[in-house]
């Protein structure tokens, strides 16, 4: 019997409920009619795509701080300077984005509606590993838009209330999950970023240390990759931070980030004189 | 071929009806009231996990009673329709008057078609923000919808409850603490029995929350308030 809105569906997962019933609004929904990526210059070959962001994850002492740029490029061209890539998912966990920009924050907001779906429909949240396999089959239904080019990549962190700690996790584009256990970065200045922090990471960081080691490593990414954008300060555009904690999740307001910015900037001026 | 019974059509609505509303008042009661800073809810619930009571969007709640299997079903169906709404458009085109409506038509058709009936009462409540009114809809069984103010009762005897009550809401909305007195005493008037704050079920749709403005009173809190 048809009846307004008693789909035959009785799962607790959002992303299942509109994959069976409402195809055409999940990611890679529009069956696969776009042609493949055309960017030689910069495609190279097979899956590699630009993946213009460094968005990185660090652990501190009182959780994990989740940083990223505001650059999104479109070839050699750049397509948005204030763009967003960390999100805030739900009370205890935030994911950052690498990636196609679209489906980027298509995955961003499916990931959001999802668990507070599920919250109001069993009546209590998700674990923090059950949030971040969630997000692994997200990944993984994703794959065929991959051979299109459009790469979704994120990088998750989440309070875990039961074991008291902050967790990282980075993905493969086979939905693959694989936790870090101090800190992580991924896009095409992941790498740079990476290098920054094997350098000054220690465990147990102060909060203030940890904002200023992600700054530090995002400003390093943005000096050697093109994708990535640094603190523009004629605009007044800077990267943007979110610490995730028991309490809860807290933006880093604009001021504080340049604030410690203009200490690392000041301090490589005078190393060019 | 053998030919069924004739049996008319008013007898068979009359018949179903009176099986599902003795069905509702074989429960307990379930009270949606307009308290000066949101919507307050109570509901007679011995039970800490099986809620009557349930978050549906941002400033949406939903209230059932009579069969628990059966109005769990629609509150699950309530959920999917806006977060899909709300996915598909923007949060604030999910409206509790869509809502009601789909529930009307789905209970509407239950009714007449099915063999039995739904013996399920519910509201759908939304808490007016930047000065728009509280809108709260109370749906039968056979998907009647009615538009209440201020005060609406659910399953059980609700005309005695809503009698016992309908003396205190006149004026204006009373605080949190007077108007979770007036639901309990209303409660406890009815059941004739003490109610503890354990044995009751009790949330707010609060307009001063950001975001989500569902929170769900603990009995701690409700025996502050009642005492306060």
């Amino acid at each position: 019997m048809k009846l307004p809105f008693l789909p035959n569906h009785d799962e607790s997962s959002f992303f299942d409920f509109i994959s069976t019933q409402y195809p055409g609004l999940t990611l890679g929904g529009h069956g696969g009619a776009f042609p493949a990526a055309q960017e030689p210059s910069r495609t190279g070959g097979g899956l590699t795509v630009p993946q213009a962001t460094t968005v990185l994850a660090i652990k501190y002492q009182r959780g994990v701080l989740i940083a990223g740029d505001r650059r999104a490029t479109e070839g050699f061209q750049i397509a948005d300077r204030r763009i967003e890539k960390v999100f805030k998912i739900d009370e205890h966990s935030a994911m950052a984005i690498a990636g196609a920009a679209g489906p980027c924050i298509e995955m961003a907001k499916l990931f959001q509606t999802e668990l507070e779906h599920y919250e109001k429909l069993e009546g209590m949240t998700l674990s923090c590993e059950g949030k971040a396999n969630k997000l692994g089959q997200m990944v993984k239904a994703n794959l065929p838009m991959v051979f299109q080019g459009l790469v979704v990549m994120p990088l998750y962190v989440g309070y875990d209330l039961k074991r008291g700690e902050g967790r990282i996790f980075k993905y493969d584009i086979t939905g693959g999950r694989y936790e870090e256990s101090d800190y992580h970065a991924i896009g095409s200045g992941g790498k740079d970023a990476r290098n920054t922090m094997r350098e000054h990471f220690q465990r147990q960081l102060q909060e203030a240390d940890a904002l200023k080691l992600a700054l530090l490593s995002l400003y390093n990414a943005a000096d050697d990759d093109v994708g990535t954008g640094g603190p523009d300060l004629v605009r007044g555009i800077y990267p943007t931070a979110k610490f995730v904690t028991a309490q809860g999740i807290m933006d880093v307001p604009d001021d504080k980030i340049r604030a410690v910015y203009d200490v690392l900037l000041a301090a490589r001026r005078s190393k060019e004189t | 071929m053998p030919m069924p019974y004739y049996v008319s059509p008013e007898q068979m609505m009359q018949d179903k009806a009176e099986y599902a509303k003795k069905g509702i008042a074989k429960g307990r009661s379930s009270i949606a009231m307009e308290y000066a800073d949101g919507v307050l809810f109570t509901a007679d619930n011995p039970s800490a996990s099986l809620h009557k009571i349930s978050e549906v969007y941002d400033a949406i709640a939903f209230a059932g009673a009579g069969k628990y299997s059966e109005f769990e079903n629609l509150r699950k169906a309530g959920i999917r329709h806006a977060d899909l709404k709300g996915f598909m458009y923007s949060r604030e085109d999910v409206t509790a008057r869509s809502l009601a409506n789909g529930y009307s038509q789905s209970l509407g058709t239950i009714f007449s078609q099915e063999m039995k009936p739904l013996e399920v009462e519910i509201l759908v409540v939304q808490v007016g923000l930047n000065g728009h009114a509280s809108e709260i809809y109370r749906i039968s069984f056979d998907g009647s919808i009615i538009d209440e103010k201020t005060v609406a009762v659910i399953g059980g005897r609700s005309e005695a409850v809503l009698a016992a009550m309908k003396d205190k809401v006149t004026g204006s909305p009373p605080p949190l603490n007077a108007a979770l007195g007036f639901c309990v005493s209303a409660l406890e008037q009815t059941a004739n029995q003490k109610l503890s704050p354990e044995g009751l079920e009790v949330a707010v749709l609060e307009r001063a929350r950001t975001g989500r403005k569902f929170r769900r009173l603990t009995p701690a809190e409700v025996q502050q308030l009642l005492t306060a």
